[in-house]
């Protein structure tokens, strides 16, 4: 126990810590839901001197707003497919990375890859792959010349190429490209988290299930998945908090427009909608917008928590 | 199930490749473990007693020999179809599992004709169960259980599926020394229940002479002695037997033979026959002593150790290749430690002389 007479001594040396947590997140919570309380704030006409009226209008116009329901859905959607293909292929890959031994320090860089690229460039190569055209930006008028390696094996297996992202392009194949996308993009994470998880099974659980005579599908089911169940619930817990802060993927395919060029906005999530209304001076709207993103994570987060308090082993 | 070794030799590669040099585990073991016994294999770390287990129990493979469950050569066989239970040193319970999921878990991997139906498989979990009296723990998961308990809820587990081969890795090593004397016992008392040839593995002595039909000493790789324990321990073949049987262990001396005499020393304890004059090594167990005014062995007398029963007379001697000189003697002779000299005599039986270099036993007449 620290003596209460040394007690300012260790403030003396929190402080540092505090000030900064106070200037950059403590104050700027609060500030979020005090602005966001504060009907049509907006940080130009407070500076000029005008007054708003305190109520829940934000909130109200937030969900009312069309474009606000198109970045819901979008962030929901993305976050339903992702996750879950993300974790079972990060735990198939795994699983094989830690059955063998020649080449697992090589391949394991090579699945490593992806986290120490910048997401912006991995997603300017995505769209090279997924291009139609030549050129980034497409037109209705654009003479297409070249396809993008995506649409080059398709037609190699004797398909017809998919207009992926360009003008023109459907919602359904939009959202393919980006799940790919995010999907390859969280795999290095998911990998280097389960193969720890499976890295400290004690080997000797695989010996006993042997001796046992255990067929290898139930060894997977009945014993490596549970022994690494802990590590599942952080990769898909952290999963979804990222899934439904998305924002730079969907820039580094499409762009600012948020979309192909015919319907920019499209593909806009959550962050994206509060980045959008920070721009229009709508402090206020994108505050409330924050604030909801926060409750759905937060809600999201204590379901995932509630599962796997039930269905994580020990 | 009588399970035969034959030539059974494990080679380990080196780990460094440069200096080639090769690891001998286990060489050239030949035993036939007879059929429904228990056998302890014995010996310190290193010495492959292990290695041997986790051979017949197939997740290691021998470098070369043979091995055979009855007339069956298993040899080439994998560990999942040789039908034997195995209980690992740490038990490697499932610990996502309650104890009833574990000793069910091997019930559930059997296919085609030995499939269980649900209340079969319960069936025989709950006698499994009833055997290492777990009855009352099986909704518990292994983490709420001692290490007594787990111990009992890895037997079960192995013995659930009715295995052809018990086999036990140091199976006491993580208990405390009151659950180990009990639990020994238990051991004893299944296996016999059972009628399983069973094979464990212990560097523990006292713990495999108590309840080992017969007990294979090892050293190195290399069996020493294969024997029934009390006939290993009256009769060793060496050196390191000797030393290794024991609690004490054996007093060491050197010593030489002398126109048939056995000298200890200066001190002539034994007229012998059938020795040629030669340095030699001599054993004496620490019960060989006998307290006599007149013995030839002279001892310089450091302390005794009351043990209730019995005392310890710990001593020095010259001649001792061991710091001090342990005997055990009966309680009531102990008026006669007096002073700073101890005086002993031998008994013959309790006498091992061994070969000075090659350390095997010499035998003799008492004359």
């Amino acid at each position: 126990m620290v003596n209460s007479k040394d007690h300012w001594k260790a403030w003396l040396y929190l402080s540092p810590a505090i000030v900064l947590l106070l200037i950059f997140t403590v104050w700027p919570i609060i500030n979020t839901v005090r602005m966001s309380l504060l009907e049509g704030y907006s940080g130009l006409k407070a500076a000029s001197g005008a007054s708003f009226e305190f109520g829940l209008g934000n909130f109200v116009k937030v969900i009312k707003y069309r474009k606000f329901l198109t970045c819901l859905q979008n962030t929901v959607l993305l976050c339903l497919w992702t996750v879950p293909i993300s974790t079972i292929l990060a735990l198939l890959i795994a699983v094989a990375l830690n059955s063998i031994k020649f080449l697992q320090k090589a391949l394991q860089t090579v699945f490593f890859l992806p986290y120490v690229t910048n997401s912006i460039a991995i997603g300017m190569v995505f769209a090279a792959m997924f291009n139609i055209v030549g050129s980034f930006y497409g037109t209705e008028n654009e003479i297409v010349v070249t396809a993008g390696i995506i649409n080059n094996i398709i037609e190699f297996f004797g398909g017809s190429r998919v207009n992926w992202i360009n003008y023109g392009s459907t919602y359904t194949a939009n959202m393919v490209v980006m799940i790919v996308y995010i999907v390859w993009n969280a795999l290095p994470f998911k990998i280097l988290i389960l193969l720890g998880g499976l890295q400290a099974i004690n080997k000797q659980y695989y010996e006993a299930a042997r001796v046992d005579s255990t067929p290898r599908w139930r060894v997977f089911t009945r014993i490596t998945v549970p022994l690494v169940s802990p590590m599942l619930a952080y990769v898909i817990i952290t999963g979804f908090i990222g899934g439904f802060k998305e924002y730079t993927s969907i820039v580094g395919i499409f762009g600012e427009t948020m979309g192909p060029p015919n319907d920019g906005g499209r593909l806009n999530t959550m962050v994206g909608f509060i980045y959008d209304s920070l721009s229009n001076n709508s402090q206020g709207r994108a505050s409330a917008a924050a604030l909801i993103l926060f409750g759905i994570i937060l809600v999201v987060t204590l379901i995932n928590l509630w599962v796997s308090k039930k269905r994580v082993h020990y | 199930m009588k399970i035969v070794l034959e030539n059974l030799t494990k080679i380990f590669p080196s780990r460094n490749k440069k200096s080639g040099e090769e690891v001998v585990a286990v060489n050239n073991f030949c035993f036939e473990i007879p059929d429904g016994k228990l056998i302890g294999l014995l010996g310190p770390s290193g010495c492959g007693k292990s290695t041997t287990l986790y051979m017949i129990s197939g997740l290691q493979k021998p470098t070369s020999g043979k091995i055979f469950f009855g007339e069956d050569d298993v040899t080439e066989l994998s560990t999942e179809k040789r039908g034997i239970g195995l209980v690992f040193q740490n038990y490697a319970l499932y610990p996502h599992m309650t104890v009833l999921q574990n000793i069910l878990f091997p019930l559930q991997n059997l296919t085609g004709a030995d499939k269980l139906s649900k209340e079969q498989m319960l069936d025989r979990a709950r006698e499994a169960a009833r055997l290492v009296q777990i009855e009352e723990l099986l909704d518990r998961k292994p983490s709420e259980l001692s290490g007594g308990q787990q111990q009992r809820v890895a037997i079960a587990r192995a013995l659930v599926k009715m295995p052809r081969v018990l086999l036990l890795d140091e199976p006491l090593s993580n208990l405390d020394a009151r659950l180990r004397l009990q639990t020994r016992e238990e051991i004893r008392r299944i296996q016999k229940e059972t009628g399983i040839t069973t094979v464990f593995v212990t560097h523990d002595q006292e713990e495999a002479m108590s309840i080992s039909d017969m007990i294979v000493v090892m050293k190195l790789g290399v069996v020493q002695q294969i024997g029934k324990p009390q006939e290993v321990y009256d009769d060793p073949a060496n050196l390191f037997v000797a030393n290794f049987l024991g609690t004490p262990p054996i007093n060491v001396f050197s010593g030489r033979v002398e126109g048939g005499k056995l000298f200890i020393g200066d001190d002539c304890v034994l007229t012998v026959g059938g020795l040629e004059d030669q340095e030699v090594t001599v054993g004496i167990r620490p019960e060989g002593f006998i307290l006599d005014e007149n013995g030839p062995l002279t001892c310089h007398l450091n302390n005794v150790e009351v043990m209730g029963r019995d005392v310890s007379v710990v001593s020095t001697h010259p001649a001792s290749l061991k710091p001090s000189v342990r005997s055990i003697i009966d309680a009531d002779d102990r008026s006669g430690l007096k002073g700073e000299t101890v005086r002993y005599s031998v008994k013959p039986h309790k006498l091992f002389v061994f070969h000075k270099e090659t350390e095997q036993r010499l035998a003799f007449e008492v004359k």
